[in-house]
């Protein structure tokens, strides 16, 4: 019973090592910045979440104790991964893309890093007076 | 009833503020349950002006059905991306825009779609266009975005309509 969990356990961490070296592996290896940014969010979520179902079943069967921490730290890597992949995206928009590269923002004029209107413009109100 | 939703603005919120206190304490008491309902209640109760027009949930139970499909996909997503990335050529991928236009008005229901965009096979969401009316989608090798697009609003937008609105 016990060669049965163990060989899952590093089933499951083999499983994760895997993919978090596909994940890192991809961050070099892809062409442009974009694309570098689908390695990351995609193939280390899978690689932490094989590490977490191993760390599960290995306290359940050796420490006879269910542990459902596991549980929070996935809720909380798919609630950073694709925050952090929007931050990094909207930057590299800002910086290295024109509105012509982009395809056409649909009902709206423009997409929302590139928009600008004058009426939004933010006047400093303590400002220095000369 | 008026003063029940005063005290308790968020029911959902409170469920969920305390069950991820009781994961957190990581052993089941009914001291750490009595805890997490305090909080639970506190938290919604103090941040409730900052979310004036708060989500209605028209259709809960199809969340479960919605969070299956996505953990399913997230794990398809892995590998279609780890064999994209060991075993494809860097000029033979087709990198491409989409732009996805959206039917959701809710901002809630559009930041999961959002999240759900970038967790899945081949695409990320970059931006969103300045009304709200659109999302900006990366796809890391689509020769047809048409059927991205479709597959997008076909597999996660009808059932967040759904479930929101």
């Amino acid at each position: 019973m016990e060669l049965i969990v163990e060989i899952v356990i590093a089933f499951f961490l083999v499983v994760s090592g895997i993919f978090g070296f596909t994940g890192s592996y991809g961050l070099i290896k892809l062409g442009d910045p974009m694309s570098r940014l689908h390695a990351p969010t995609k193939a280390t979520t899978l690689g932490v979440g094989g590490l977490l179902l191993a760390a599960m079943a290995s306290i359940y069967v050796f420490y006879e104790h269910v542990s459902l921490h596991e549980l929070l730290i996935t809720l909380f890597l798919f609630l950073a991964a694709p925050v952090t992949a929007h931050f990094i995206a909207k930057s590299h928009i800002h910086r290295h893309e024109n509105a012509e590269d982009l395809p056409d923002p649909g009902d709206d004029p423009d997409w929302a890093v590139l928009h600008h209107d004058p009426e939004d413009v933010h006047r400093p109100s303590h400002g220095p007076e000369d | 009833m008026k003063v029940v939703h005063r005290l308790f603005p968020h029911p959902v919120l409170t469920v969920f503020l305390t069950l991820v206190w009781l994961l957190l304490v990581n052993r089941f008491s009914l001291n750490s349950l009595l805890f997490g309902l305090m909080l639970g209640v506190l938290i919604p109760f103090v941040t409730s002006p900052y979310w004036p027009n708060r989500t209605r949930l028209r259709n809960p139970l199809m969340i479960v059905e919605y969070v299956l499909v996505v953990l399913w996909d997230i794990i398809v997503a892995n590998v279609v991306v780890a064999r994209l990335v060991l075993f494809r050529r860097n000029q033979d991928m087709q990198p491409n825009w989409v732009t996805v236009p959206l039917e959701l008005r809710n901002p809630s229901a559009i930041t999961v779609l959002a999240g759900t965009i970038t967790m899945t096979p081949g695409t990320l969401t970059a931006d969103v266009s300045s009304k709200g009316h659109s999302l900006l989608v990366h796809c890391l090798d689509a020769a047809d975005p048409d059927a991205v697009r479709d597959e997008i609003k076909q597999r996660y937008e009808r059932r967040l309509l759904e479930i929101f609105e």
